[in-house]
């Protein structure tokens, strides 16, 4: 990937855009504005952030219930995101979603699945449909590495492999799923060793840094559309917030998240930025001012926005073309 | 075009015709392939279409009825047999959180035109985890449609509707059925999916069954009719959605009930039917209703306990005096 002053002012515009919005969103949780649960993904944002940025309009995504920084940088738009977390029927899924089953058609975002490892074997099946009708696209699968230890895992990468499948997984590992260190939950915490056990490439990388991310996404996306199969990429990265809103956070050490905090995304954008001297016509200010615009919008048209009425509850079960 | 074939061959023809005239469809699951299907239902189809098309998957329910599910979205009209209504429990996670979920937690964006194929029932001595009638579970699940063919014109019809409906449709194959052999009439427009269907017309009390107890409901009303109670039998087809109109319409008629249904009495279809009809048409029922349901047991081997765990006949029969007995 080239590095210049455009892309990495953009992928910062775009991981600072993530932070920003869900720093709003904390606030709004503690207004009562929003409810439910929400899962940050502050301290994560370099790899949502490089691997939208690495697709094309017509790949498909799939992400998991810590989405919103996904559906942000593939391009959802941001008032869409806060009226759903709204429960608004202006919201990307009219309000029947929520924080945790954001989707949207326009951009091909299929959300937004809280059952962990449960969009793995959608996704298999999107790259089928398009390898069946030979059309030339990809299924981005992003999950985390609580993921790992569930058995649609390992059957979503063996039929991947075993049908060369044009699916790139991408492996969120923060080291914990909820609560639980990944060293209590598998015997190889290298995970992508896992995938080079179902015959798919693999590569470790370090999620923190974008451009790491963004130069990994690029090559595993030729490999996948050049007809060879699935790639599988793990993202070494760290929720910096606990999991959700009602998690104590007993499990670790406030001194590991300090030491992770030094890796803060943003922080080794901008040093990597200062190196190459492009950092102050970065224009920060501008940036902040820009996304504070796009998030107090967010939340007007949130505000704004209509609560669909009781009499519509039952619709979206089925079809409205279906036969009853 | 009207012949006499068997039930299996009724499902393969209309697998092999949907897939001659819609490129989306394709079939998949364990040896539907090479082996031909576990129960035979698609032998042949893969010498006819190829493994791009007939897809012989690993041991892995709960991943390809997920990759059917996702195949859908991406504009495929996937048939994803599973061997038995027990091994389906391991996709259940795809079932009931994906496929019924994400039209609605999509506000309606993303529907699921998926089919989902599979055996049910006992009376083969195949004991406790291949024996199971759990289609009355599904029909539970708001988003999902669940067909019970029980004639051979259903089995064929049944596949058609499912493909040409939106969203899931899980079709109750019984495996008993697959051998029977019944009129086919491959021009005849279809009734539609939610339509029960009368399969004897009578006026002493109505008889409602689904699936291969529709037969044994049939049998029952000739033994019944020697001593002159008429009774009527009603198909109800469709589990969900449940044809209530035609439920109520044959209750209004005879004012006695008797539900057949294979699955176990506790929490069952039959249970929520004689709740509707409680809620509909209490004031018109002439004695209290009963059920014929498989006996609270995981279905055992032995042919003869085997034999008393289910919906017979001569159960029907006594069940159906009882309701007459009453005024």
């Amino acid at each position: 990937m080239e590095m210049d002053l455009a892309k990495g002012r953009y992928l910062y515009r775009q991981m600072l855009l993530i932070r920003r919005f869900e720093e709003r969103c904390v606030e709004l949780y503690s207004h009562e504005k929003i409810r439910g649960f929400l899962h940050l993904y502050i301290g994560e944002e370099a790899i949502a952030a490089a691997i939208m940025d690495a697709l094309s309009p017509e790949d498909a995504v799939l992400a998991t219930y810590r989405e919103h920084g996904h559906a942000l940088a593939r391009g959802v738009h941001p008032n869409r995101i806060m009226a759903e977390m709204y429960g608004k029927e202006q919201g990307c899924s009219r309000g029947r979603g929520g924080s945790m089953h954001l989707f949207d058609a326009e951009t091909r975002f299929y959300g937004g699945s809280a059952i962990v490892a449960g969009g793995l074997p959608l996704a298999v099946g999107m790259a089928l449909a398009d390898k069946m009708m030979k059309r030339s696209r990809v299924t981005v699968c992003l999950f985390g590495d609580g993921a790992v230890a569930e058995g649609e895992f390992h059957e979503s990468l063996n039929l991947a492999a075993l049908w060369n499948l044009p699916l790139l997984f991408i492996c969120e590992n923060n080291g914990y799923g909820m609560g639980t260190a990944l060293r209590f939950s598998e015997s190889e915490t290298n995970l992508a060793r896992k995938a080079s056990a179902y015959r798919i490439r693999s590569e470790q990388i370090d999620g923190m840094d974008v451009v790491a991310v963004a130069g990994a996404a690029e090559k595993a996306l030729k490999e996948v559309r050049s007809g060879n199969g699935p790639f599988f990429l793990e993202c070494l990265t760290y929720r910096f917030r606990a999991h959700s809103m009602f998690d104590a956070e007993l499990y670790r050490d406030k001194s590991e998240v300090e030491a992770w905090k030094k890796k803060d995304p943003l922080l080794l954008l901008q040093h990597r930025l200062e190196e190459m001297g492009l950092w102050s016509h970065v224009n920060v200010g501008e940036l902040e001012a820009e996304i504070a615009a796009v998030i107090d919008g967010a939340v007007e048209f949130a505000e704004n926005g209509t609560l669909e009425p009781i009499s519509d509850l039952e619709t979206f079960v089925y079809s409205p073309e279906a036969a009853q | 075009m009207s012949n006499t074939i068997t039930y299996r061959e009724a499902v393969r023809l209309a697998i092999r015709e949907a897939m001659e005239k819609d490129e989306r469809v394709f079939l998949m699951g364990e040896d539907v392939g090479r082996y031909g299907g576990s129960y035979a239902v698609s032998m042949g189809l893969l010498e006819i279409f190829g493994p791009e098309r007939i897809i012989d998957t690993p041991l892995c329910e709960s991943t390809f009825t997920g990759a059917g599910i996702g195949a859908a979205l991406g504009g495929m009209r996937p048939i994803v047999e599973i061997m038995t209504v027990n091994f389906s429990l391991l996709a259940l996670d795809q079932i009931m959180n994906n496929a019924a979920t994400l039209l609605h937690m999509s506000g309606g964006q993303f529907n699921v035109p998926l089919v989902i194929r599979m055996a049910t029932g006992g009376g083969k001595q195949l004991a406790a985890q291949h024996s199971h009638s759990l289609e009355g579970w599904y029909a539970h699940i708001p988003g999902l449609k669940v067909l019970t063919p029980a004639t051979v014109q259903d089995a064929y019809d049944m596949v058609k509707l499912a493909l040409a409906d939106p969203d899931p449709v899980l079709i109750f194959e019984n495996a008993l059925l697959y051998n029977a052999k019944g009129g086919l009439d491959t021009d005849a427009a279809p009734l539609g999916i939610g339509k029960a269907k009368t399969m004897r017309s009578g006026k002493s009390l109505t008889i409602l069954a689904y699936g291969i107890s529709v037969f044994k409901a049939l049998e029952a009303a000739e033994a019944l009719s020697s001593e002159g109670i008429d009774a009527e039998v009603i198909d109800l087809r469709t589990l969900r959605p449940l044809d209530d109109a035609a439920i109520m319409a044959s209750v209004r008629k005879t004012h006695r009930v008797v539900i057949v249904d294979e699955g176990w009495k506790s929490g069952s279809i039959s249970a929520e039917i004689m709740a509707r009809i409680n809620e509909q048409a209490f004031f018109e029922l002439d004695a209290p209703m009963a059920r014929v349901c498989s006996a609270e047991v995981p279905i055992p081997y032995a042919a003869h306990l085997e034999h008393a765990a289910l919906p017979q006949s001569d159960k029907i029969v006594a069940a159906a005096r009882k309701v007459m007995e009453d005024l």
